[in-house]
């Protein structure tokens, strides 16, 4: 098994506890997630966070009814995937379009910088356009320095605005999956 | 079987502080054939994602009955959400399944339940607290009952007719839906 190189251990502690600090921040109380190996650490500081439910989610499409569902409860909730999970919501994401409903969701970007699976490119090199498609905004990561201003703008557009509002962390900014173990 | 506006009718007869969503198409019409109530919020799409909108309205807001309306159609659609829901217990969720064993609104094509497959069995298998069919009105009183007061997550799955009922159009505009159930909630 290949050892993270220090730069890419730093990244990984320090990038996840940011989107977690806006998180607390602007009171996310539900977190719907398809896991992803970016994701692992966020998704393990949101099922330790009591205010947060954390909803472990069959296919990514059930997140969007998910943040419909605490919205009408009065509740904000954000949602975490891959970039592959982007292509399962497409016609669920019509319900954040025709009601208004505020949404975050966080994408950890596959299928681009020095992916080694190419099975992950055809919808990694959609993701971004398929969401601006569905009516999202859009924003890429690419410093792990970068992250917790732009998740937090995010946020505030989202809930302030009842906009539906994307977060693109780009591969190079999680790491390069590693092929071999 | 049932009659699915008789029954629906009765489920939610003096329905006290119940927030009901419901699934598109007939199950729509029927909630709204009930009698309009601003704590109903009426899909007229997003297939499948019924359930999961219960889901995300229950752990908000534990302190009331969540009761999700929905047709055979578009429950199979989001079939994942038992696992889900299985997961997180939600003891104030409930799950009318109005089962007709067909897609009423395409030209009554049969479903996967028309061929023998089992919500009820399913539910269970995916750690419901209580699941169960019914085919006959003299159920219905029970069935409200738990709607009110049963320990979810909870699956009924009502046996219907598959009869064409005349077309009972609620609120269309998604905007205004949620912003009249939020205003209500909020109300209380």
């Amino acid at each position: 098994m290949h050892s993270p190189t220090p730069i890419d251990a730093d990244r990984r502690t320090a990038w996840p506890d940011a989107i977690h600090a806006q998180f607390r921040r602007v009171g996310i109380r539900q977190v719907g997630y398809v896991p992803d190996a970016g994701h692992s650490r966020l998704i393990a500081l949101c099922q330790n966070d009591p205010n947060i439910i954390d909803v472990v989610l069959t296919t990514e499409e059930e997140g969007v009814g998910l943040v419909a569902g605490a919205a009408l409860g009065g509740q904000r909730a954000a949602l975490l995937m891959q970039s592959s999970g982007v292509g399962n919501c497409v016609n669920m994401f019509s319900l954040l379009r025709n009601c208004g409903f505020g949404c975050v969701v966080l994408v950890t970007m596959r299928g681009e910088f020095g992916e080694f699976n190419q099975w992950q490119v055809p919808m990694g090199a959609i993701t971004e356009d398929l969401l601006r498609l569905c009516g999202f905004l859009t924003y890429r990561v690419e410093r792990a320095e970068e992250v917790g201003e732009i998740v937090g703008a995010g946020c505030d557009m989202a809930f302030d605005g009842d906009l539906q509002i994307a977060v693109l962390l780009s591969q190079r900014l999680i790491g390069r999956k590693q092929w071999t173990r | 079987m049932l009659e699915r506006r008789e029954f629906v009718r009765e489920l939610l007869r003096d329905r006290g502080d119940l927030l009901v969503v419901s699934g598109l198409g007939s199950a729509t019409y029927d909630v709204a054939a009930a009698g309009d109530h601003p704590l109903n919020f009426y899909l007229w799409g997003a297939m499948g994602g019924t359930a999961m909108i219960g889901l995300g309205l229950a752990l908000a807001r534990p302190d009331r009955r969540v009761v999700v309306i929905t047709g055979d159609g578009d429950f199979l659609m989001g079939f994942g959400s038992l696992a889900t829901i299985g997961v997180k217990q939600p003891e104030n969720l409930a799950i009318v399944v109005l089962d007709n064993a067909h897609y009423g609104e395409t030209g009554m094509q049969a479903s996967a339940t028309h061929a023998g497959i089992d919500l009820v069995r399913a539910a269970v298998a995916c750690r419901f607290k209580q699941a169960r069919a019914v085919s006959r009105m003299d159920e219905a009183a029970t069935v409200r009952m738990l709607l009110h007061s049963g320990e979810g997550p909870l699956l009924v799955s009502a046996r219907i007719k598959p009869e064409d009922t005349p077309r009972v159009l609620p609120l269309r505009d998604g905007h205004a839906i949620k912003q009249r159930f939020i205003a209500a909630l909020n109300a209380v």
